[in-house]
């Protein structure tokens, strides 16, 4: 399946990946009117020291301890993609304990979100990767 | 033809249905659910009495799971007595059920010790299942008082629960602190603290002398007067059904990391179990739910005739009361047994990073659990320290503090 990668060498930690998926997530037709003097909650982020920057986001692995942790049964994996069922989510953070890419984050209210690929919002296709001014995201087959 | 049973019909007994089915997608399982109900999430009682849930949502699985499954449920049955060399397992109403491979995913139990007065108690409950909850849920009003009996996590979810539906909430416990199977003491008045500004009241290092009716008289002199009382006092494996039969038992269910009991063809996990915890290269009851369902999953693949090894087993929690958040993991050695502490303290946050030999053992995080995920993976990993950047990561949790090579393998492979 096509998964979302990234390379660090060539991430120019501009963080725009942030924006472009808080956006395509955030139901509006206005990237302004969406994001403007709010906090944002994406489902990918920026890691950075003073050498290397890199964007992290959901790596859909191939046995994923998020699923077999969740204590509301909320997390479900469906042809290779890792989904949280956020009616089920309450929030206790369990994923964020055992996930050991540190690739999810609440929203603002404090349920679980993470990259699904876009593939149910109105983008289609992963927005961090269509946005990214340098191609260090990239998504395409990889083999396992 | 094989048959599998399971005995008991939580997320263990998920897990292991799961690991059965990746092979063996043909062969009855059945299972034996002593409670009437298809398996819940059951660490979300607390949240369903707190209105976050509710019981449609408290469903692990959906509707048609055992039929896709293909497994035959037996539900408010009790399995009595197992019967190794006939491999037979015997239920309650004298059902006897033949196994060809058997799985005990048996769970814990409330324990109560004696208490003087208790049986003058008109309204006490446990609290640990669906029916528990919901026979208190149905004794309480907006003008009952509670006590709670146990400063442990069951007691304090039940007090969060219950906190905005009752007219108050005492919590007492023996320990000197809350929480004392996961926190430390400072760690603890930390959480306390955060209880008693959001309502709840406790009397620790106190315990019942004696119950009168809807009065508790206490050690230290105290009274308290209640209208319903819950017993979180502590549980216990249920390990009956193998010790009966020879089998080993500890505290809990001895059992391998192939979920193999000492008892051939008898498997056990979950909350019954004691396995090994490699945080401290000891054998521990590490009674939640993520090693309930890989515990179960390793004992399904196992039975199934698939080779699966689970040995990363640690204890860790992660845990919220009224917007505060806590993750602890692992083992917290004290400096006279070699190890190390290191703490960052901030507004609202505290961090404890346990270390011994060169390794990550434990950590308590309190107020910023963010990307938690990577401490835990270097206690479950077994990372040398000093193959890293822990500087960088007592102050936050980042993988810049890996290879390159590593985080080429995260970010760049399918893992």
């Amino acid at each position: 399946m096509k998964r979302i990668y990234v390379n660090e060498e060539w991430c120019l930690g501009c963080h725009l990946c942030e924006y472009n998926c808080a956006f395509a997530n955030s139901g509006k037709k206005d990237m302004i009117t969406a994001l403007k003097g709010k906090p944002i909650y994406p489902r990918i982020h920026i890691e950075e020291n003073d050498k290397i920057c890199y964007a992290v986001s959901c790596r859909h692995c191939m046995d994923p301890i998020c699923i077999k942790s969740c204590i509301a049964g909320a997390i479900s994996k469906t042809d290779g993609v890792v989904h949280i069922d956020q009616y089920k989510c309450v929030g206790c953070l369990t994923c964020v304990l055992v996930c050991p890419y540190g690739a999810l984050a609440p929203n603002e209210n404090g349920i679980m979100q993470k990259c699904e690929l876009c593939l149910e919002n109105t983008c289609g296709e992963p927005a961090c990767v269509k946005g990214c001014p340098n191609n260090a995201i990239v998504y395409e087959e990889r083999s396992e | 033809m094989a048959q599998y049973v399971i005995i008991g019909n939580g997320v263990a007994a998920i897990g292991c249905i799961e690991g059965i089915r990746k092979t063996d997608t043909q062969n009855t399982i059945i299972v034996i659910s002593e409670e009437p109900h298809p398996v819940y999430c059951r660490p979300l009682i607390s949240y369903y009495l707190e209105g976050k849930t509710d019981l449609e949502r408290m469903a692990y699985r959906s509707k048609d799971y055992y039929k896709e499954m293909n497994c035959e449920v037996i539900y408010g049955k009790k399995a009595v007595h197992i019967d190794a060399s006939a491999k037979q397992v015997v239920l309650d109403d004298d059902t006897v059920i033949s196994y060809d491979k058997l799985c005990l995913a048996t769970g814990s139990y409330s324990f109560v010790p004696p208490m003087k007065g208790l049986d003058t108690v008109e309204h006490k409950y446990s609290f640990m299942t669906l029916d528990d909850t919901l026979a208190l849920e149905s004794a309480i009003t907006k003008d009952s008082k509670i006590l709670i009996v146990g400063a442990g996590l069951i007691g304090l979810k039940c007090a969060e629960g219950l906190k905005d539906r009752v007219a108050g909430i005492t919590v007492c416990d023996l320990a000197n602190r809350v929480l004392s199977s996961i926190l430390d003491f400072d760690c603890a008045a930390m959480v306390q603290r955060h209880l008693e500004e959001n309502g709840i009241s406790f009397l620790l290092e106190d315990s019942v002398a004696s119950f009168d009716k809807n009065t508790a008289y206490m050690k230290s002199g105290k009274t308290v007067d209640f209208d319903v009382l819950v017993l979180a006092v502590g549980v216990r494996a249920n390990t009956a059904l193998l010790s009966e039969t020879g089998g080993e038992v500890n505290r809990g269910i001895l059992i391998n990391t192939k979920m193999e009991t000492s008892v051939s063809d008898i498997y056990a996990a979950g909350d019954c179990t004691e396995g090994e915890d490699i945080s401290c290269n000891d054998k521990r009851v590490l009674a939640l739910l993520p090693n309930a369902y890989m515990q179960g999953n390793c004992a399904g693949i196992n039975m199934a005739g698939g080779s699966c090894v689970f040995g990363k087993a640690i204890p860790m929690n992660s845990i919220g009361f009224f917007g505060l958040h806590i993750m602890t993991a692992g083992s917290y050695y004290p400096s006279d047994e070699g190890g190390e502490l290191y703490e960052e303290q901030s507004q609202g946050v505290l961090k404890r990073f346990f270390t011994r030999n060169g390794y990550l053992t434990g950590f308590i995080l309190i107020g910023d659990t963010s990307r938690a995920g990577i401490y835990t993976s270097l206690i479950r990993e077994r990372i040398p320290l000093d193959s890293i950047d822990f500087e960088t990561l007592k102050k936050t949790a980042t993988s810049t503090v890996f290879s390159s090579e590593k985080r080429k393998h995260f970010f760049g492979g399918v893992v």
